[in-house]
Formats: C-alpha cells, structure tokens, sequence
C-alpha cells in the first residue's frame, strides 16, 4: 500500500478501536432537581463505569418534549417528579415494559399496573402550617375538614401544580365526582391564596402570610436547611386512609426505541438500591419505597401514613380533575 | 429568516389541528376569555406606566447635562437582566407579608406598595420591562437630526414646543417598537404573574402542559396569542403612518446640543435614583441578604455557566442584529406588501410563552434538522426565533431616522447595496445596532425555558443554575449566579453602550 493510504487505515483503525473501548453513555431526562438526584448518577458512573448525561428540566415540560420527539428522541431513561407524567407517556406508547424482577422490588401500589415504569420514593400529601399562628390541636384530621368557615382567608394552595392535582384525582376516585366538587367549592369560598408551586407556599408560609397550605412533605426540610431550623413551619399529617394522606411516587421508565435497555436498567435498580434509597429518606427526607430502607427518623414510618388504597396509575387520568378545576372556576 | 420567525406559528397550526372539539368548546368558554381580557388590559397598563418612566430617563439621559448619563445608562437597563421569576420572588420577600422591608416601612410611615394581583403583576412588569422601552427611546433620541430641532426653534417654538411638536413625533418609530416588546412580553410572561398570584392568560397555556399533557388544546391558545399579536402589529402600522422621519434638505448632521439642567439636576437625579433603587438595588439588596443569611453549601464553580451564558448571549446578540439588519432595510427601504409581511413575521412568536417556543423548534430540529438537534447551534436557533424582534425593533427606529439620500450618494458613487450597507448604513445607524445588540444580550442571559429543553446536554448557564436552586427553595444558593448574572450584564452592556459614544451620527 503506498504510505499514505496505510497511514489512514492505521487512523481509521485506532478510531474505530477506541470507539469500542470508550465508555457506554446513557441519557436521561430528570424532572427531578439536579441537586437532589446528581450525586446519585454520578454514584452510578463510578459503579458500573456507564456515562450519565442528564437534561434537566421541569417534569412536564421534558414529558411534552418527550411527546415532541417521539421514536426519535435521545433520551433513554425519563426520572420524572411525579407518576401523572410517566402515566402519560405510557399512554402515549413512549416507554418501554421494564423487567419483572425490577418492578417487584417495590410494593404493587408505588408502580405502574402494566409495568411501564416504577416508583422511587414516596411524596405523602400534608397540610403544613405557621407554628406560631396555628395550634397542631386545632387542625382537622380530615382534608374535609378545611372547609369550614374557620379557615377562611388562612389557606394557601397551588391548583396548577401537578401533586395537588394528583390530590384532587385521588379525592375523585375515593369519594366521588361530587364531593370532590363540594371540596373544592369549599375550600374557593375560604379564600384561598394561589401560589405557582409548593416552594412558594413553605415560603408563604415562614412569612406568615397564610397559615396553612397543601403542599408535600418534604419541602419542608429544603426550607429549613435554607432558612435554617428555627422557620416556624412544620408538617399535620391527617388521618390514615383519609384521601389528604396520599403518597404519590416520583418514579422513572425506559424509553420505547432506546438502544441502551439493558443499562438503562441497570441504572433504575440502582436507583432502588439500598444505598439510592438510603440517599433519598436522608438528603430529600423522601420515603425510600424499598423494604428494609428506614425514612428519616423525624417522618412518620410510611405503613402510618396510611396512603389510602388506591391504583396509582389512575392518577394518570388527569383530564377530569382539570375539568372539575375549570368547571369550579379554581382553575 | 422569517421562515424560521413562522415556525412556531406552523408548530402551533400543526398540533391545534389536532384538538377535539372539546377544546374548542374550553376555548370560547367565558372564563377563558375573560382572562385573555385581563392580560390584554395589563399588557396596557404596563405600556403606558413603562413609557411614564421611560421617556423622561432616556431624554434625561441623551438631551441633558444628567451628571454620571453613563453609569445611570446601564443601570437603568439592568432589571431586564433578571429572569421575571427571579424579580418576582424578591419584591414578595422584600415587600409582601412579613417581607424584608414590611417593618422599617411601617416605621417610617411609608405605605407598602402593592405585590399581589393585578397591581403586583402591574408592578413586577413594568419594573422588569421599561429598560425595552428605554434603550428604544434612547437610541430613537441619539439617531435624531438635530437641524429639525434648530429649524423648529429658528421658526419661533420655545423648546418645550418643539420638544412636543418636532421630537416626540419624530420618536414615534422607537415609540412602538419598544411599546410593542413591551407589551407582547407581558402576554407571554408566566413567571411574575404566577408569583404574586394574578391570573394571567399564560397560565391557562401553562397549565395545559403541565396538568393535561394536552398539546393540542395548549398549541390553540398559543393560536389565540398569535393572532392578538397580529392584530396588536395591525394597528401599529397604521399609528406609525406614511410619515418621513428623515431630514430632507442637504446639510451634514451633527449631535444635538445638551440641555443644561442646573438646578434641575437634582431633582433629575433623585428620579432616577429612585428607578434603579426599585429595579435594581432591591434585587440585588434581597439578593445578598438570601445569601449572607442563608445556610449554602458549598457551591460548585460559577466558572463554567458564566462562560456558557457570555458565549450563548454574546452569538445571540450578534446573530440577531445581522439577520435584523437586512429585514428592516427591506420594511423601510423597499417598502412594499411581501417586505413588510417579512419584518413583522418576526414578531409572531414574540407574544407565546416560551415553552411554546422550545416546543416548536423540539418538532423543527427533530422532523427537519436533525444533525442540528441538540448542538449550540440549535440553542442559537432557539434564540434567534425569540429575540430577533428585538433586534429588527432597534435597527428600524435608526434605520428610518436615516437619510436615504446618503445610500443614494453611495450608490450612485458605484458600491454596490451590500457595500452601501456595511460601509454607509450600518455605521450611521449604529445607535440602533448598538441598542438592539445589548437588549438581546441581556434578554439571552436570563432565559430559561428554551434553554433548558434545547441546550446541549450538559450546558448549564446562570440562568438554569438560579433556576435549580429556586425550584427546591434553595435561595440562599440562588443568589450568587443571580448575582454574577447582574453584574455580567451590567458589564456586557456596558462596553456595548459605551461604543456609542463614538459611533454616534454626530461624530
């Protein structure tokens, strides 16, 4: 061969070859905060040796995009803050079965019932409010009970956000179309203060702005590691089987078309890991959803929450709520 | 050009064909219209209070002896570096409920402005969005003929008269540009008014994305913004009229003569101090508090994003003004349907949310432009779409303040029109290029949710950093980007104006 053409299959070659040894990428589009979960992935690439590039961005707006993209999209795993957004995505064809020995390492409520995607942890439904201007003792047990006339003018809520709708499908399918109707009724004639998320509403909170406000468990302790201890907010968990008690999962599933099923996989049952659930009852004072994985010691234990018995993936039917939110004028 | 302006237009056609009739039914639904009313009627009262505060500072700081017009230059243009949902959270920690500011205000005896509902959304707005209409102003005023003022004067109007009577009717191109970033922004903000709780019409858009999943309906609300933004467009065109706002006779042009203040300095000075103190010494005061009293972790180099942010906005500003530049020659030189029909496409997408928009170049990149999909490049796209109006609106106020008989010179001296453009045009119309240049960049260094859906993997930027930190209600780790993002725009904007000063027409 004439020399320059043998220098090029020798380049050709190296590349080819380096190509083959260079580590194995996975993408993932995360809902969840990069403060919360980035440690976690970056633990997985030091494990098995497997890249993780990761787009963050807000759970909805990457489901929409996932949408958009459809069979071409680059992404391979989808973590998602919230099982509305999976539930959606399954709907649409966009996820991947995974396999049956990862679905079982959580209970049958916190994962999708067709096996499309599993939760990660645990978001119990509370009522937080000002220790200095509300008493524990006068707060009902029932998220019913917040329409009585008492509360008028002392709430706050996020209607648009996807965890309170979440909320107000459970009450649908628990009690009913029309008490779900009457709540929402209720709580719109106390004058409740809308706020664009739950961070909002903690933040309201410590003010002293409102006195309560619906919101999940554990924004509480990001307020606090932020403001420090002494923020005069803290958690009213009500009663167990009360539709106010639901746990809601922040969970994830494979894309349909990716390439990369098997380490795609991998890094969900990292994620269910000991360890990964062990960094979400401590750092993110989430619910681990693993047995033998303890929550923090400052929670309830989950089994005393008392999630009402409910199909999670039913969650997914978010059409109905928006239209009772319409209907009432809440939305 | 203005084929990429009509994507997300085509996007929003595409995905509303797709909405059932239910939707439609949403749509004409009282409420629904309702709050469109509402946003329309607060995109109004913006305006108007934005042009209250605008017109005096950049006459101030252009026609005056202002002390210190550069420094007050590029403060006055800061707010419009913080991202809304950043300025939102600050007037609510500064002035709302058991804010910051509620108890050595009370102290005093100065009542709390307002910060919830339509007066808070009418607050945080006009704060965040004068500086459009201030650098529009500005460069409408620093692009003026002087000899139409002395010619006006020379014929027996007292300054004042001339001031209403020969330069404000001159600023109407610069007018309605600014007026029109203004108020088609206010349409498309979510991030205020979700924060001090005002219902606005983006919400509804929002809420479709994040409840329903729905994108058909959202896509034929995104339709409902884009036709008010065509009719707001409509109607500008026929206030700004066939007027010429060039001087006709010969004459060389030089800078006008600054009126001097003397003791009026003061009270000048008190009033724009009192602008800055709002729109930027508040945020960047609640900003340091966040950080000083917060409990931060150690937070991970600023390095990085910074320089992401510099090169993003920096590739924006410069792309937007060159592809500004040929689209308003066509709409002011070679007026006619189809040129006109082009510059104003710009405008289309300026009204929708931003989500909107990443979702349309998401369906661009992915059907059509692959091998662009998820490069800079595509992030470059993004930015183009969403502030080339902002460019076009700059570089047209100059551009129509501008002799054509100069181009003529050149052309009859044998340069052919590209070369008239660079080597005759651009450096009069500098004023405006400069202007149009730094309101891209600072709008590019703040923004978010385009950002962070068509980035590269991996590229963060300030703005997606504050984002972060927010999202959690880490505040406290929020405040140094959201600082470093002030005080980069501050600079950036900075070295573009202080080129002014030696390109201006007088020069």
């Amino acid at each position: 061969m004439p020399p320059p053409t043998r220098r090029l299959t020798l380049l050709l070659a190296t590349l080819l070859t380096s190509t083959a040894f260079a580590a194995e990428t996975l993408t993932v589009y995360s809902g969840r905060n990069e403060r919360l979960v980035g440690p976690l992935y970056k633990a997985f690439t030091e494990k098995t040796g497997i890249e993780v590039k990761v787009r963050y961005g807000e759970t909805p707006q990457l489901a929409a995009t996932l949408e958009e993209e459809g069979a071409k999209t680059p992404a391979d795993v989808f973590v998602a803050q919230d099982a509305g957004a999976l539930g959606a995505l399954a709907k649409a064809g966009r996820l991947q079965p995974l396999p049956k020995d990862l679905l079982s390492k959580v209970d049958a409520r916190f994962r999708s019932t067709e096996g499309m995607w599993v939760g990660l942890s645990g978001r119990a439904r509370v009522v937080a409010y000002n220790t200095a201007k509300v008493k524990p003792e006068a707060l009902p047990t029932s998220i019913l009970g917040f329409t009585e006339p008492s509360w008028k003018g002392r709430i706050g809520w996020a209607p648009t956000n996807g965890s309170f709708q979440a909320f107000v499908t459970a009450l649908r399918l628990l009690k009913g179309d029309a008490a779900a109707k009457q709540w929402l009724e209720g709580i719109k004639a106390n004058a409740p203060r809308t706020y664009k998320n739950n961070a909002a509403i903690i933040e309201a909170l410590g003010r002293g702005e409102i006195d309560v406000g619906f919101v999940n468990h554990y924004y509480l302790y990001a307020a606090k590691k932020d403001k420090g201890e002494a923020l005069p907010v803290a958690n009213h968990f009500v009663a167990a089987g009360d539709p106010g008690a639901l746990v809601n999962v922040a969970g994830a599933g494979v894309l349909k078309g990716t390439k990369k099923a098997a380490a795609a996989q991998k890094l969900i049952s990292f994620l269910l890991d000991a360890q990964a659930q062990k960094h979400f009852a401590t750092e993110t004072f989430e619910y681990p959803l693993v047995p033998g994985v303890e929550a923090a010691a400052t929670l309830p234990p989950l089994s005393k929450v008392g999630s009402p018995d409910l199909d999670l993936s039913k969650l997914e039917d978010l059409r109905g709520t928006l239209k009772l939110l319409q209907e009432t004028g809440v939305l | 050009m203005a084929a990429l302006s009509l994507l997300p237009a085509v996007y929003l056609v595409v995905r509303a064909a797709e909405a059932s009739g239910e939707a439609w039914a949403l749509l004409l639904r009282g409420r629904t219209l309702a709050l469109l009313g509402g946003t329309l009627g607060l995109a109004l009262a913006v305006t108007g209070c934005a042009t209250a505060i605008s017109l005096p500072l950049a006459w101030l700081t252009t026609r005056t002896s202002l002390p210190g017009r550069r420094v007050w230059t590029v403060l006055l243009c800061l707010p419009l570096a913080l991202p809304t949902f950043v300025s939102g959270y600050v007037l609510l920690a500064a002035f709302g409920t058991g804010g910051a500011l509620e108890a050595p205000l009370a102290r005093w005896g100065v009542p709390v402005p307002p910060v919830y509902g339509f007066p808070g959304a009418l607050l945080a707005l006009t704060l965040s969005t004068y500086p459009y209409l201030f650098l529009a102003l500005r460069a409408g005023l620093l692009a003026q003929d002087p000899a139409l003022l002395e010619s006006a004067w020379s014929l027996g109007l007292t300054p004042a008269q001339a001031f209403w009577r020969v330069t404000l009717p001159l600023l109407r191109p610069a007018f309605t540009s600014g007026a029109l970033l203004v108020g088609l922004y206010v349409l498309s903000d979510f991030g205020a008014v979700a924060l001090v709780q005002y219902d606005a019409f983006s919400r509804i858009i929002y809420m479709q994305y994040e409840g329903a999943y729905d994108r058909a309906y959202a896509a034929l609300l995104g339709l409902v913004l884009v036709v008010v933004t065509v009719a707001v467009l409509a109607w500008e065109e026929r206030a700004r009229g066939r007027a010429s706002y060039h001087r006709s006779a010969r004459g060389a042009s030089r800078a006008t003569p600054l009126v001097q203040l003397g003791r009026w300095s003061v009270p000048a000075l008190i009033g724009c101090g009192a602008v800055v103190t709002l729109g930027v010494g508040l945020p960047v005061g609640i900003l340091l508090y966040w950080a000083v009293r917060g409990l931060s972790s150690g937070e991970t180099s600023l390095l990085g994003p910074g320089l992401n942010s510099v090169l993003a906005s920096g590739l924006a500003a410069v792309l937007a003004v060159v592809a500004a530049l040929p689209l308003a020659v066509l709409g002011v030189r070679y007026p006619g349907r189809l040129s006109v029909l082009l510059e104003r496409s710009a405008y289309v997408g300026y009204a929708l949310p931003p989500i909107v928009l990443a979702l349309s170049l998401v369906f661009f990149g992915i059907q059509v432009a692959t091998f662009l999909y998820g490069t800079l490049a595509m992030l470059l796209l993004g930015y183009l779409v969403r502030f080339l109006p902002q460019a076009v609106g700059a570089v047209r106020g100059a551009l129509l303040q501008l002799s054509p008989h100069l181009a003529e010179a050149a052309a009859t001296l044998g340069h052919s029109p590209p070369s008239v453009l660079t080597r005759v045009t651009a450096p009069l119309m500098a004023p405006g290029l400069l202007a149009g240049g730094a309101l891209v960049f600072l709008t590019a260094m703040k923004e978010l949710p385009a950002t962070l859906l068509l980035a590269p993997i991996g590229f963060e930027t300030l703005a997606t950093r504050v984002w972060s930190a927010t999202a959690e209600g880490q505040f406290a780790q929020a405040a140094p980007p959201a600082l470093v993002l002030l005080a980069i725009s501050a600079l950036g904007v900075g070295l573009l104006l202080s080129q002014e000063g030696r390109a201006s027409p007088g020069s």
